[in-house]
C-alpha cells in the first residue's frame, strides 16, 4: 500500500462504515474506553505508529495566530496573516489571548504570537492572564510546538516590546522550536509585520509538510494506568485556587483545578470528586488544649499506632458532630442533662443541637477528664468529602475542577470552619497536592446531545452545569441548553460570570436567567424565575426537555420542586396530583435529575 | 482621505435612530453591569460614560467576574451656575448613588462617579427633576458652555452668562432619544420625521467646546476651546465679541499628526450675531470635519486643513454676518481669584479651592458635608469655576461672617491647606475609573505638589503662583499643555514633562522630558526654581521665565511639538 496521503483518512469506506457502525450510540466514556483499547491494540502489534496515521486531523495541521493587544493592532497583523496563509491554501485561525484556553497550548503544534507591551512593560489586558500562565511552572513543557513571536511596543518606553520578548525566550525555555526569530515593531509596525507574515507563510509548507507525530501523550495514558479509587486516592497537584467571588462578597468560593495528568482517573460530568481533607490545625491545637493533652500520647487507630495529634488531624471527625460521640460522652461522664436530652422524644431538639454544635463545643461546654485512647475511641473516622465536579474532561484534558464554598463562620464565641472547603481553600497552596478519587454519579447525567436541557444551580450548585455545558460545547451538541442561576449580589456573587456570557455569545448556552436576592428590597430567587418564565419552561419540557436541579438541599430544592410543579400544573393543564404525577413520570424518565446535598 | 472610510463611531452614530441605539434593551439586560459597546459610544451624548474599577480589573478578571463597571454621569450646567436648591439635590445623588463625591470638572459641570447600572435612570431622573439635564454633556456635541464665574461687572456677567445660556440651549440635539429613555417620555414610532436642525443624523465628527471670557480674566481658557467669544467691554457695556476658532488641547502619544492647539482670533461680530456665528462654526465643522480618523477630527485639524481666511469665508458665508477686524483685549491669568471678592454692585463672592475638584468628605476637611451645610444655611448662589473650584457668590454683607464660620466648622477655608502653588494646581480624574488613564493624576499630584512646594520653600519661592496641571493620558481633560509645568501621562508613574505654558493660557508649553518618573521631574524642575528664584525680572512668570531664559523654545503653533 502506497503511504497514505497526509491528513488524509486511513480507513476505506467500508472500513469506515463498519468503524462507524461499531461506536453508533455509545457513550463519551465508551467511547473512550474504544479509542483506549485500539490503541492498546495498535501497541500490541507492536509496529511502529505510522505518522500519516497518528497525526490528528487538521487541529494539528493548521497555523494558530493568537494575538494580544491593548487596540486593534494586534488583531490586524493577526487576521492579515491569517488571510494571507489561508489564500495560499494552508489552515489558519486567529484567536485572541484572551479567548485561548493557555492550558491548550500543549495541544498546538505551530503558533505565532502577536503581542503589544504597554505600560511598563507590562503585558496587554487581553494577554496578562496568558502571560501568568506562560511564566508559571504550569505551562510544563512545550517540546512538539514550534512557534515565532511579533511583539508590538513603542520604543519611547524603557521595556520596549517586553511582553513579546518574555514570550519568545519563555517559549524556547519550555522546549518549544523558534522557527522564526523574534520581530520587535515600533509604533510604525506595518512593514516589519507584513515582513514577518511572509516569511511565516513563506515557511508553512515546510512546516505542516513533517507534522510530528500527534497524540502521543493521548496514547499514553490508556497503558495499563494505575486504579486509583477510596483506597487508593490520587495525588492530585492544585494548578489553581482562585476566589471568584468578587472584594465585596459575603462569601468566599473558590474555584479549584486539580491535575489528573498520570492519574488514569476517569469522570464524566455529573460526576463528583471525592476530597480526603485534613482538619484544621487551629481546631486540633483548641481541642489538644482543652482536653489537656498534649499531642505526643501515642493513640491507635485501627490497631495502627500513631500521635494523637496526628490522629485528631488527619484520621478522625473532629468537626462535624455525631449521636454516636454525643451518646459517649454523655455515658463518659454520667451527665444527665445530656442524656436525658439524647433519650427524651424532642427528635428536633436532637437534631438542633447536633447541628449547631461541634465536637469542640461539646467537650468546652461540657468539660470532663478523659484519656486520649478513650477520647478517640468516641470519634468517627474522617470521611471524605464529595464536590459536584465543576469541569468536562475533553474540554479540560487532564484537569478537574471544583467550585467550594468555603464554609467559616462563628458560633459560641469561636470560629468553626467546614473540613474540606478551607482544607482546599486555605490549606493547600498551588503546587502542593490533595488525595482525591472520582466518585460516580449515574443518575446525574447529560442525555443525547440533541436534548435540550434546564439547569437549575444557584450558588455553588452551578458546579455540574459548568461541566455540563462545557461538554455540549465541546461536541458541538445541538440541544438547547438554558440555565437558571442565582445568589445573593450581581457584583460579586456570579460564578463564572464571564464563561457563561461567552458560551451565551457562542451560543453554547441559549439562555440564562439570573436571580440576585439581595440586591432589590424584594429577595428574588430561582424559583421565582422559574415561575416568571413559567410559559416558557413549559414548552421546553412539554418538547422533551431534561431538568437538573443542584445545591441545597435543605431549601432550595424543596423550593424548587414546588415551583416547577406550579410551572406544570399552571402551564400545563394539570391539578396538582397531575402535576406531580407528571413530575413523577420525568423523573421516571430520567428527565428530572436532581445532584442536591 | 476622501476615499477612507469613515470611523466606527460615525456607522454607530448614522444607524442609531438620533442617539436611541439599544440604550432600552442594555439597561434591562441582567447579565452584565455592561451596556453594549455600541451604546457605551451612543450613552456619551446622554452625558453618560461606561467605565470600570481599574483598580479591580485584573483581580475579577481571575475571579471569573466581569469588570466591576460603573457609569460617570455629567450635567450639564451652563457657566457653572447653580442654585442651593440644585446643589442640595446633587449631593443627595452623590450619596445616595455615585461614590459619596461630586467631581467639579474642567467645563464647570459636575460628574458623578460608579453609578451602576441598575440605578442610573433613577440617577439622570433626579438630575433632571432638579432643573439639570446630561444631554451632550459628553459626545461629538457641542459640550457644556462655559462662562467666567466671578462676576466682578455684575451687569456684564450677567449678561455674559445669558449669551452662554443661549447658546447652550441653541446647540442642544433636538432628538427626543434622551427624554424616551431617561425619563419615560412617549416614544416616537417612527424616528424618520424626527429632525436635528444643526447636527444632522450623525452629529459633529469630534467633540466640540465653546466658552464666553471677560478679558483680563481668562480663567476658561478660551484658547483651548474650540470656539471663543471674547467679550469686549467699552463703557461698562458689551461691544460685542472677538470670535476665536480651533483650540483643543488632545493629542495622541507617538502620534505626530496630532497636537494641541491655541484657537485663533477669526474677527469681531456683534452681541446679536453669536448665536449666527456659533451656528455658522458648527455646521461647517459639520461638513469639513474629517470624519474618517477621529485623531484628526476636531476643528483645529479642519482649520488647518483649510487655512484659517478660507474657514473664516465659509463662516461668514454661511451665516450672512461679516467679521470686524478683531479688537484688543488683554489677558493676564488664567486661574482663580480666592477668598472674598467683592463685584461693582456690592456683593460678596467667595472661591473656595477645591483640590483637584474633588467634593467629598475626608478627615478634617468635610468638603461634602460642608458644601451641603453651606447650601442649606445661607442665602448665596453656587458658581463652578474653570479650574475646578467653586465660587460661593452673591452674598450680602451681612452674611459673610457666617458664611466663614460655616467654612471654619467642616475645615474648608482656602487657608487651611494650600499654598499659591497647589491654588494654581489641576488634575483629571485619572485612575482608577477614567477608561483612557495611563498613568495616576488626581490621587497623585496632591504629593508631587508637596514635594515641589518643600523645594520652592527652601529657595524662598513658597509664594510663587505657577500654574501646575496633570493629566493621565493625552486628551488633556485638564488643559496641561498650556500649564507652566505640564504633566501628562504616559505610563504608571511616568509623564512627559511640558514647561513654559503661558500664565494667562495664551503660550503652549514645550516637551522638555518624555517618560519622566518623579526623580527625573524633581530633578529637572529644582534647579530651574532656582534659577528663576535669581534670575527672573519684576512680576515675571515662571513659565515666560524658562521660555527666556533659553530653557525650552517658544511654541507659537501646537503642531510644533513633535514628541510623543
Amino acid at each position: 500500500m502506497s503511504q497514505p496521503a497526509v491528513g488524509a483518512m486511513p480507513l476505506d469506506t467500508d472500513q469506515s462504515k463498519r468503524l462507524q457502525h461499531a461506536v453508533a450510540g455509545l457513550s463519551p466514556a465508551q467511547l473512550q474506553w474504544v479509542s483506549g483499547y485500539a490503541a492498546g491494540l495498535a501497541a500490541t502489534q507492536g509496529e511502529p505508529l505510522h505518522a500519516g496515521i497518528a497525526a490528528a486531523p487538521t487541529a494539528d495541521r493548521q497555523l494558530t495566530v493568537l494575538f494580544g493587544s491593548q487596540t486593534g493592532n494586534g488583531e490586524g497583523v493577526a487576521e492579515r496573516l491569517v488571510a494571507t496563509a489561508r489564500s495560499r491554501g494552508f489552515a489558519a485561525r486567529a484567536i485572541s489571548l484572551a479567548e485561548f484556553k493557555p492550558s491548550a497550548l500543549r495541544r498546538e503544534k505551530l503558533v505565532t504570537f502577536v503581542v503589544s507591551t504597554h505600560g511598563d512593560g507590562d503585558p496587554p489586558d487581553d494577554a496578562d492572564l496568558f502571560h501568568e500562565y506562560l511564566m508559571s511552572a504550569r505551562a510544563g513543557t512545550l517540546e512538539s510546538l514550534r512557534y515565532s513571536v511579533l511583539a508590538l511596543g513603542d520604543s519611547s518606553y524603557v521595556n520596549f516590546c517586553q511582553t513579546g520578548r518574555e514570550f519568545d525566550a519563555r517559549l524556547a525555555e519550555l522546549g518549544a522550536e523558534r522557527f522564526e526569530p523574534l520581530v520587535e515593531c515600533d509604533l510604525d509596525f506595518d512593514s516589519l509585520a507584513a515582513a514577518w507574515s511572509g516569511r511565516v507563510v513563506d515557511q508553512l509548507e515546510a512546516l505542516i509538510g513533517e507534522a510530528p507525530v500527534a497524540a502521543a501523550t493521548h496514547l499514553h495514558a490508556v497503558q495499563s494506568p494505575p486504579v486509583h479509587g477510596r483506597d487508593s486516592p490520587f495525588r492530585a497537584e492544585v494548578l489553581t485556587n482562585q476566589k471568584i467571588t468578587g472584594g465585596g462578597s459575603s462569601k468566599d468560593v473558590r474555584h479549584i483545578e486539580l491535575s489528573l495528568e498520570g492519574s488514569g482517573l476517569r469522570y464524566e460530568p455529573g460526576d463528583a470528586l471525592a476530597v480526603i481533607a485534613e482538619n484544621p490545625p487551629q481546631l486540633v491545637d483548641e481541642l489538644l488544649q482543652t482536653l489537656s493533652f498534649d499531642g505526643a500520647e501515642t493513640v491507635s487507630v485501627d490497631d495502627e499506632p500513631m500521635q494523637l495529634r496526628t490522629a485528631l488531624a488527619s484520621k478522625l471527625e473532629i468537626t462535624v458532630l455525631s449521636l454516636g460521640f454525643l451518646r459517649a460522652w454523655a455515658d463518659h461522664g454520667n451527665n444527665d442533662r445530656l442524656r436525658s436530652l439524647l433519650s427524651g422524644d424532642d427528635r428536633q431538639a436532637i437534631t438542633d443541637f447536633v447541628t449547631t454544635h461541634q465536637v469542640i463545643d461539646v467537650v468546652r461546654r461540657i468539660p470532663e477528664h478523659v484519656e486520649p485512647q478513650a477520647f478517640i475511641d468516641m470519634l468517627r473516622k474522617l470521611a471524605p468529602r464529595s464536590y459536584s465536579i465543576a469541569s468536562s474532561p475533553n474540554a479540560n484534558p487532564d484537569e478537574v475542577h471544583l467550585t467550594v464554598a468555603a464554609v467559616r463562620y462563628e458560633a459560641f464565641g469561636r470560629p468553626h470552619w467546614g473540613v474540606a472547603s478551607t482544607y482546599l481553600a486555605d490549606r493547600v497552596a498551588e503546587g502542593e497536592h490533595v488525595q482525591v478519587f472520582v466518585e460516580k454519579n449515574p443518575r446525574f447525567r447529560l442525555p443525547a446531545p440533541d436534548v435540550p436541557i434546564v439547569m437549575i444551580g444557584p450558588g455553588t450548585g452551578v458546579a455540574p452545569f459548568r461541566a455540563f455545558v462545557e461538554e455540549r460545547a465541546e461536541h458541538g451538541a445541538p440541544g438547547d441548553n438554558w440555565l437558571f442561576f442565582g445568589d445573593r449580589n450581581f457584583s460579586f456573587d456570579f460564578l463564572y460570570q464571564l464563561e457563561w456570557q461567552r458560551h451565551l455569545k457562542q451560543g453554547n448556552l441559549r439562555r440564562l436567567d439570573v436571580a440576585f436576592s439581595r440586591d432589590q428590597r424584594e429577595k428574588v430567587y430561582v424559583q421565582d424565575l422559574m415561575r416568571r418564565h413559567g410559559g416558557e419552561l413549559w414548552r421546553w419540557i412539554d418538547s422533551g426537555a431534561a431538568i437538573y436541579v443542584c445545591g441545597d438541599a435543605t431549601n432550595m430544592a424543596g423550593d424548587v420542586e414546588n415551583a416547577l410543579l406550579d410551572v406544570i400544573a399552571k402551564h400545563g393543564g394539570f391539578d396538582r396530583d397531575g402535576a406531580e404525577a407528571h413530575l413523577k413520570e420525568l423523573r421516571r424518565a430520567k428527565r428530572y435529575q436532581r445532584d442536591v446535598y | 482621505m476622501g476615499d477612507s472610510p469613515v470611523t466606527d463611531v460615525e456607522r454607530i452614530k448614522a444607524a442609531s435612530r438620533n442617539l436611541r441605539g439599544t440604550l432600552l434593551e442594555s439597561l434591562e439586560d441582567p447579565l452584565t453591569g455592561a451596556i453594549s459597546e455600541t451604546d457605551t459610544q451612543l450613552s456619551k451624548f446622554h452625558g453618560i460614560y461606561q467605565q470600570d474599577d481599574r483598580d479591580v480589573r485584573n483581580e475579577r478578571k481571575r475571579q471569573k467576574l466581569e469588570p466591576a463597571y460603573s457609569f460617570m454621569i455629567r450635567a450639564r450646567i451652563p457657566g457653572g451656575l447653580l442654585t442651593t436648591s440644585q446643589w442640595l439635590a446633587l449631593d443627595r445623588i452623590a450619596r445616595e448613588y455615585a461614590n459619596d463625591s461630586i467631581r467639579l470638572t474642567t467645563r464647570q459641570a459636575v460628574q458623578f462617579h460608579g453609578v451602576i447600572k441598575r440605578n442610573l435612570k433613577q440617577t439622570i431622573a433626579d438630575i433632571n427633576r432638579a432643573a439639570l439635564d446630561t444631554l451632550a454633556a459628553c459626545g461629538d456635541v457641542n459640550r457644556n458652555v462655559m462662562s467666567p464665574p466671578l462676576p466682578a461687572w455684575s451687569q456684564v456677567h450677567r449678561q455674559v452668562q445669558r449669551y452662554a445660556e443661549d447658546l447652550s440651549a441653541h446647540l442642544t440635539p433636538a432628538s427626543g432619544a434622551y427624554h424616551e429613555i431617561w425619563l419615560d417620555g412617549e416614544k416616537l414610532l417612527s424616528t424618520e420625521e424626527e429632525i436635528e436642525p444643526i447636527y444632522g443624523a450623525t452629529y459633529l465628527p469630534r467633540k466640540f467646546k465653546a466658552a464666553f471670557v471677560v478679558p483680563p480674566q481668562n480663567d476658561v481658557d478660551v484658547f483651548a476651546q474650540d470656539l471663543g467669544f471674547i467679550a469686549i467691554v467699552e463703557d461698562g457695556e458689551i461691544a460685542g465679541f472677538n470670535v476665536t476658532v480651533g483650540g483643543g488641547m488632545g493629542m495622541t502619544h507617538g502620534d505626530t499628526a496630532t497636537y494641541p492647539r491655541l484657537g485663533d482670533v477669526l474677527g469681531f461680530c456683534r452681541s446679536e450675531e453669536v448665536l449666527a456665528v456659533a451656528e455658522a462654526v458648527v455646521t461647517a465643522q459639520r461638513d469639513f470635519g474629517d470624519r474618517t480618523n477621529r485623531k484628526h477630527a476636531r476643528l483645529k485639524y479642519t482649520i488647518d486643513d483649510r487655512g484659517l481666511d478660507g474657514f473664516r469665508e465659509e463662516v461668514e458665508r454661511r451665516s450672512g454676518v461679516s467679521l470686524d477686524t478683531p479688537r484688543r483685549f488683554v489677558f493676564v491669568a488664567n486661574g482663580d481669584a480666592y477668598g472674598w471678592q467683592r463685584d461693582d454692585a456690592g456683593a460678596w463672592h467667595y472661591t473656595m479651592f477645591v483640590q483637584n475638584g474633588r467634593v467629598s468628605d475626608v478627615g478634617d476637611r468635610r468638603l461634602l458635608s460642608g458644601l451641603r451645610a453651606l447650601a442649606s444655611r445661607h442665602t448665596c448662589e453656587l458658581r463652578l469655576t474653570p479650574n475646578q473650584n467653586l465660587i460661593v457668590s452673591r452674598v450680602v454683607d451681612g452674611d459673610r461672617d457666617a458664611i466663614d464660620g460655616t467654612l471654619r466648622e467642616f475645615g474648608i477655608e482656602n487657608e487651611a491647606h494650600a499654598t499659591n502653588l497647589r491654588l494654581n494646581s489641576m488634575a483629571c480624574v485619572g485612575f482608577p475609573t477614567c477608561g483612557l488613564a495611563m498613568a495616576e493624576s488626581e490621587r497623585y499630584l496632591p504629593d508631587l505638589i508637596d514635594e515641589l512646594d518643600a523645594r520652592l520653600a527652601e529657595l524662598g519661592l513658597e509664594d510663587a503662583a505657577i500654574t501646575t496641571r496633570m493629566t493621565g493620558c493625552a486628551n488633556g481633560c485638564a488643559r496641561p499643555y498650556i500649564a507652566e509645568i505640564g504633566l501628562v501621562g504616559k505610563a504608571p508613574g511616568r509623564y512627559t514633562l511640558f514647561l513654559g505654558g503661558g500664565f494667562a493660557g495664551e503660550r503652549i508649553g514645550y516637551p522638555l522630558l518624555d517618560n519622566a518618573d518623579e526623580t527625573e521631574i524633581l530633578d529637572a524642575l529644582t534647579p530651574l526654581f532656582a534659577r528663576y528664584a535669581n534670575e527672573r525680572t519684576e512680576g515675571e512668570h515662571f513659565g515666560d521665565f524658562v521660555v527666556r531664559a533659553g530653557v525650552v523654545p517658544e511654541i507659537s503653533h501646537g503642531s510644533e511639538i513633535r514628541a510623543g
